[in-house]
């Protein structure tokens, strides 16, 4: 076949196999970044209309919503930001940042986010919709329990999808590339012939998904036309190539609006395609980039209509495009390309930008030059992720990609049921109030009996905590099941599932918030005095302490360890408890912004933190309580265990003044190697990076129009500076900047 | 024994090659003007270690090290607590991880076998004459000198540091007799200015002592930049 021509390999020939076509044909590149190109006239014109967009979104919240026409990837006719100068087409909608409404996941929060800005959608199509449909919100409200009610407006279980899509689904959006639509269809319709021994539920509904699934890709087919795109048969070249890959994502973004809609690992895949055609003298390298360039420039555009209290969980509209970057073969070949290279100098031709969110999977082995130019960009950008590939390569593989901010499945094979997070903090004052809420004086977790000592008891403290632990599993996968099983049924990602292998393996993925607090607060109760202040109605409202106590963050077993045990005691506690679909338990310590908001919504604890204090985000040490300096606090996180206990990823910000890493450049960009080296080779698991000053931020939040594009990596993300709210602009500014001494 | 230790930094990038473990040892009898550690001063300490202690939780950042980070035992003094110190750099270098001395000399000899097992010495030259340098730290030069003879007779790499103090040493003057001072020493891998600074007031204030350079402003950088490259040319 043309399109396969010089490509080696037999197996992924004969069935789905991407992995296989990549190891066969890729070539790793161990040079430097001197062979990069900077931005083509052409890529200079769009990038420029949108960044004219950007400015105007950014004073209105919204740029624009359809409002006539719902969610779906056939539903809207092509558009453009610049035709004439686009390589790479297709937009979510008829035009740039114009968001799609999806009223799948809940017709109310649809409704709440149109009000928000100011639209109203097109009476005919609301009215119809709500006679017709029912959306996967109805349906979850319908089956949740009284328990589930109450922790979740508690904030004891915050920012489940249970109004919105799911999202964490990564379709293989390089099938369409590879096999071209006809092909995956072929295949859809042979898995459909198999399933024909109709003897359970599970058969049936796979039936049904199957068949969704194979209509879906006939929709692709049909929007790809609308931009003269013929996607049912394999990409023949590098533009081609990146073509077909991005309308399998369109597609998905069209069609769902799931809180993070990742890409997956593209960049490896396409660099075949490349090196193929600078081979055969048909691209330049400055068309190379133009390409890669102009792909990235539609993932930043990426668009969600969501409502303010949804901005307040998760800052600064993010869309987690996450790409994951280079990591290392199962032989122990590093797969970093030129490509990968390409993808990161987006950076520096477009500027840097919280989206794609760019994750580099890292190995002690990557090759040096890489390992450098990945430190350069950070610390030109702040915008690059890190993730240890050494410690997810052994259990999935080596063709995973990172969903959203730090949860790993192999791509097209696995996918995830996305569970949102608990809040830990508030389960230890359940124990010691007895289930009674700290805010509310309602009872939230029934049957706990409240601890009236005087002063805390470590052992009787922790063993009621841990019994309350043991319901709020329960609860927690409770609400993860009625989740799931809705969202399948209202609001099937049909496009995503049909870029999967037929029978998926699926991880569900729950998640804690507030560690670092209830690890410090029982630090405190074992090491010092913590005597609760008690209200009328007997219930904690503040804590005195008298003495010191070990604090998580300084690489003191003593407190460490009590982390390691709480997350070990909790994933074993949600792996008592059967789940949808037999998907597999999955734990990750990640809070994106919520942290803001947990805080809120919790009182003081027995750490010393004040009530409504915002909790240190994802796996962080409280800030100002590390106190032997930034490697420390970097070892006491890498200490929280990844492989089966926290397996969906422990999240770690760091954030550095450029003068405390080094006289130099050249000295900055080795030391951060050093540090990341080190830091993965403790086996962490993620890691942000953060070289600023924190007196740039807070001129940048007096006077925004100075920074128009400062990106800071929070828990998980990357996010525009400039949208975030004052309240989480402050969180950022306060927490620890590691300098010199 | 047990070593007087005030702090460690686990992610000392600017004392010594790459990171650095920085050890802060206590004790000090220099009482330079200009000290930003004043709380370093006392020989005791909170934090008590032993040799074999300390280098249980160096080793814990081995693999942040790479091929030029490892320990730097600095201070106040390192040369204050001699049979530890040496306890400690041996036990370093039998677990292979570099090591660097951050002193001003000014110790209680044996220095012979502390250097035996320092791969670095980083010297900070207080003053070259014996006025100024009594003026400055309270104390003789010759203890510094004799520091520094043996590390050249050991062929010890050395960096030097000096700090730029307006009114006290930030004349064309005093660098060019640095340059020369500096010129007649060998392995000298770099010399740092570090131009002084005003943020340990604070310290003072709270450990009631009385700051004697108060109406002393801070360093020019850019005028202790200029003074560098006069060093240098």
């Amino acid at each position: 076949m043309e399109a396969w021509k010089n490509f080696k390999g037999e197996t992924w020939k004969n069935e789905i196999n991407v992995e296989d076509f990549i190891l066969n044909n890729y070539h790793e590149y161990q040079g430097n970044d001197t062979f990069l190109e900077g931005i083509s006239d052409k890529t200079k014109k769009v990038w420029d209309k949108i960044s004219e967009l950007l400015k105007i979104e950014l004073e209105r919240g919204v740029l624009d919503v359809e409002t006539k026409i719902v969610s779906g990837i056939d539903n809207f006719s092509a558009g453009y930001i610049d035709k004439e100068n686009e390589v790479i087409v297709g937009l979510q909608t008829d035009a740039p940042l114009k968001r799609i409404v999806n009223l799948y996941g809940g017709i109310r929060m649809a409704h709440t986010s149109l009000e928000a800005y100011g639209y109203e959608l097109d009476k005919t199509v609301g009215d119809y919709f709500k006679e017709f449909r029912k959306s996967h919100n109805d349906g979850v409200f319908d089956a949740y329990t009284p328990d589930i009610r109450r922790a979740r407006s508690a904030g004891l279980l915050t920012g489940l999808p249970d109004a919105y899509g799911r999202g964490r689904i990564i379709g293989d959006y390089r099938r369409v590339a590879l096999y071209g639509v006809d092909y995956l269809i072929e295949q859809k319709k042979n898995d459909l012939n198999e399933l024909c021994d109709v003897t359970n539920e599970e058969t049936i509904r796979l039936r049904e998904e199957v068949c969704e699934q194979i209509r879906a890709l006939e929709e692709m087919k049909s929007m790809a036309n609308k931009y003269g795109c013929d996607i049912s048969v394999p990409a023949t070249n590098a533009k081609e190539a990146i073509q077909w890959l991005y309308f399998g994502y369109l597609a998905s973004v069209k069609e769902n609006n799931g809180a993070a809609e990742s890409i997956g690992r593209t960049s490896t895949f396409l660099d075949i395609y490349i090196e193929r055609d600078l081979e055969e003298g048909l691209l330049t390298e400055k068309e190379a980039q133009e390409l890669v360039d102009q792909f990235i420039i539609k993932l930043r555009i990426i668009r969600h209509l969501r409502t303010p209290e949804y901005n307040e969980l998760f800052a600064g509209d993010p869309t987690w495009v996450t790409e994951s970057l280079a990591g290392m073969t199962l032989d122990g070949k590093s797969l970093v390309t030129k490509n990968s290279f390409r993808y990161l100098h987006t950076l520096i031709n477009l500027g840097t930008s919280p989206e794609p969110n760019l994750t580099v999977l890292w190995s002690d082995n990557l090759p040096e030059n890489f390992k450098k130019y990945c430190s350069k960009i950070s610390i030109l950008t702040d915008a690059i992720q890190y993730e240890n590939d050494d410690i997810m390569r052994p259990i999935y593989g080596d063709d995973y990609a990172i969903a959203c901010c730090v949860s790993a499945m192999k791509v097209g094979k696995q996918m995830q049921f996305f569970g949102a997070r608990c809040n830990l903090a508030k389960s230890l004052l359940y124990a010691i109030n007895g289930g009674i809420d700290e805010k509310s004086g309602k009872l939230v977790v029934e049957n706990v009996s409240r601890i009236t000592d005087e002063v805390l008891d470590y052992e009787k403290t922790k063993d009621a905590y841990y019994s309350v632990l043991e319901r709020v599993a329960k609860t927690y996968v409770d609400a993860m099941n009625i989740i799931h099983y809705m969202h399948d049924k209202y609001a099937y990602e049909k496009i995503q599932m049909a870029l999967h292998d037929t029978n998926v393996e699926r991880l569900m993925a729950f998640g804690v918030a507030g560690l670092s607090v209830a690890v410090d607060s029982l630090s405190a109760i074992k090491y010092a005095k913590v005597k609760p202040i008690r209200n009328e109605e007997g219930v904690a409202i503040d804590f005195e302490i008298e003495g010191d106590y070990p604090k998580y963050g300084n690489d003191d077993d003593r407190v460490d360890d009590i982390a390691v045990d709480l997350v070990t005691k909790f994933v074993s506690e949600l792996k008592k408890h059967p789940l949808y679909k037999n998907a597999i338990h999955t734990l990750s310590v990640l809070t994106i912004t919520s942290n803001v908001v947990y805080g809120k919504k919790t009182g003081a604890t027995p750490d010393g933190r004040k009530a409504g204090v915002a909790f240190a985000p994802g796996a962080n040490p409280m800030h100002g309580r590390d106190s032997n300096g930034a490697l420390a606090s970097l070892n006491s996180v890498a200490k929280v265990p990844y492989k089966d206990i926290c397996q969906d990823g422990v999240s770690n910000t760091f954030s550095i003044v450029p003068n405390a890493l080094g006289h130099s450049e050249e000295e900055r960009i080795d030391n951060l190697v050093h540090i990341l080296d080190g830091y993965f080779k403790q086996g962490a698991h993620h890691l942000n990076v953060n070289v600023l000053n924190r007196e740039m931020l807070i001129d940048a939040m007096e006077n925004p129009g100075k920074y128009p594009t400062l990106t800071i990596r929070v828990s998980g993300y990357a996010v525009n500076f400039n949208r975030l709210s004052k309240e989480q602009q402050k969180e950022v500014i306060s927490r620890t900047f590691h300098e010199v001494m | 024994m047990k070593g007087y230790i005030n702090s460690i930094e686990t992610m000392g990038l600017v004392d010594g090659p790459g990171i650095r473990f920085v050890v802060f040892m206590q004790g000090c009898r220099l009482r330079c003007l200009y000290c930003h550690n004043p709380e370093t001063w006392n020989k005791e300490s909170e934090l008590e270690l032993t040799a074999n202690e300390l280098v249980k939780r160096i080793l814990r950042y081995k693999n942040y090290f790479g091929e030029e980070g490892g320990v730097t035992f600095s201070g106040g003094e390192p040369l204050l607590q001699p049979e530890f110190l040496i306890e400690a750099l041996k036990l370093c270098k039998q677990c292979n991880i570099h090591t660097c001395l951050d002193t001003a000399g000014f110790g209680l000899g044996n220095y012979e076998e502390i250097l035996k097992y320092t791969d670095l010495v980083i010297m900070d030259i207080k003053a070259l004459e014996k006025g100024a340098y009594k003026n400055l730290t309270g104390q003789h030069i010759e203890e510094s000198l004799q520091f520094l003879d043996i590390c050249q007779k050991l062929n010890k790499k050395m960096w030097i540091r000096q700090v730029i103090v307006p009114g006290i040493n930030d004349t064309e003057e005093y660098v060019l007799k640095l340059k020369e001072f500096v010129s007649n020493l060998k392995n000298i891998e770099k010399v740092e200015f570090l131009p002084y600074e005003t943020l340990g007031i604070p310290k003072y204030e709270k450990l009631k002592i009385p700051y004697r350079l108060e109406n002393v402003s801070p360093m020019n950088t850019k005028r202790c930049q200029e003074l560098y490259t006069l060093f240098e040319k």
